[in-house]
């Protein structure tokens, strides 16, 4: 089980509180399809992902991108249990999606950015190291029950 | 897939737009290069075993130094992209047979650079931005990396 300081957990709690669910899902999820094309393999019934704008238009990319970051909030509050949070998302992604788990590590990355560019100064390198910590793990959760 | 076709994976666009920002950028190079690189080693620890010889405390005169000569190299390399390979001929010797930094650690700074970009430039760091220059820092480590073996 991760270990958290004090000091991680409140930054992590800090920045969700902070962040606009509904515009940095959205954003992260369409910057991932953008800088790694080949994740778009997973998307085939989201419509129109023909090029950057397309993508950053489309309805079914900003849905989704809110729902994987309201997910993200469910680890944030059980943040010492994260492998149970995650366990049906795990088998989720596994069994029916049959997506590839390096790809989380790709849309972890871009949410990484997306939080950078709207945070400025105030993610340093400290709470850019917490802030991966947290995505690591959930990371790991959400691949857990692959076989 | 050889540096050289990584290079070539760029549309002229893209390289123009790398071209651009890196230009921008110069003016603030070390703030840049120390930002990233104290990025590195906060998430990262084991990088900082790559510089055992260095005071890389936080504006320390090393690390802005340090963080300077890199911004400059890949902002030089940034001009003329598809010369790659002869601008970082030096850079690749230095890496190769004296510094033989595991190539995986390129990978950790370049994620770590993407993130001081966007500290840097907010909303600008656009999505098309961000991937030209993924593919920019790809290249950019391929070649270094690539008299290693």
């Amino acid at each position: 089980m991760v270990e958290w300081t004090e000091c991680e957990r409140a930054t992590i709690k800090d920045i969700f509180a902070k962040l606009d669910y509904d515009s940095v899902g959205p954003a992260a999820l369409s910057r991932c399809l953008i800088v790694y094309p080949w994740t778009q393999r997973y998307f085939s019934k989201f419509g129109n992902l023909y090029n950057a704008a397309a993508i950053m238009g489309n309805p079914n990319v900003a849905k989704h991108g809110k729902i994987i970051l309201h997910d993200l909030e469910r680890g944030v509050k059980n943040m010492d249990n994260l492998k149970e949070t995650y366990a049906d998302l795990s088998v989720l992604h596994s069994e029916t999606l049959h997506v590839d788990p390096d790809n989380f590590k790709l849309i972890s990355d871009c949410l990484t950015i997306v939080v950078a560019s709207r945070m400025g100064k105030a993610f340093t390198g400290e709470v850019q190291a917490a802030f991966q910590k947290f995505l690591a793990a959930v990371v790991s959760a959400l691949g857990r029950q692959y076989h | 897939m050889g540096p050289a076709r990584q290079a070539a994976m760029l549309s002229k666009k893209e390289k123009e737009l790398i071209a651009d920002i890196w230009e921008s950028l110069t003016p603030v190079a070390e703030d840049i290069g120390a930002d990233a690189l104290l990025r590195m080693f906060a998430s990262y620890p084991g990088t900082k075993t790559y510089f055992s010889h260095l005071d890389i405390s936080p504006r320390s005169a090393h690390l802005l130094s340090h963080g300077k000569k890199i911004v400059l190299a890949i902002a030089e390399g940034a001009q003329d992209i598809g010369q790659l390979t002869v601008t970082l001929a030096p850079l690749q010797t230095l890496h190769a047979y004296q510094l033989r930094i595991d190539p995986t650690n390129f990978k950790l700074f370049s994620h770590c650079m993407l993130v001081a970009l966007a500290c840097h430039m907010g909303e600008d760091f656009t999505p098309v931005a961000h991937a030209a220059m993924d593919k920019y820092l790809s290249a950019f480590a391929a070649v270094l990396s690539e008299k290693y073996r």
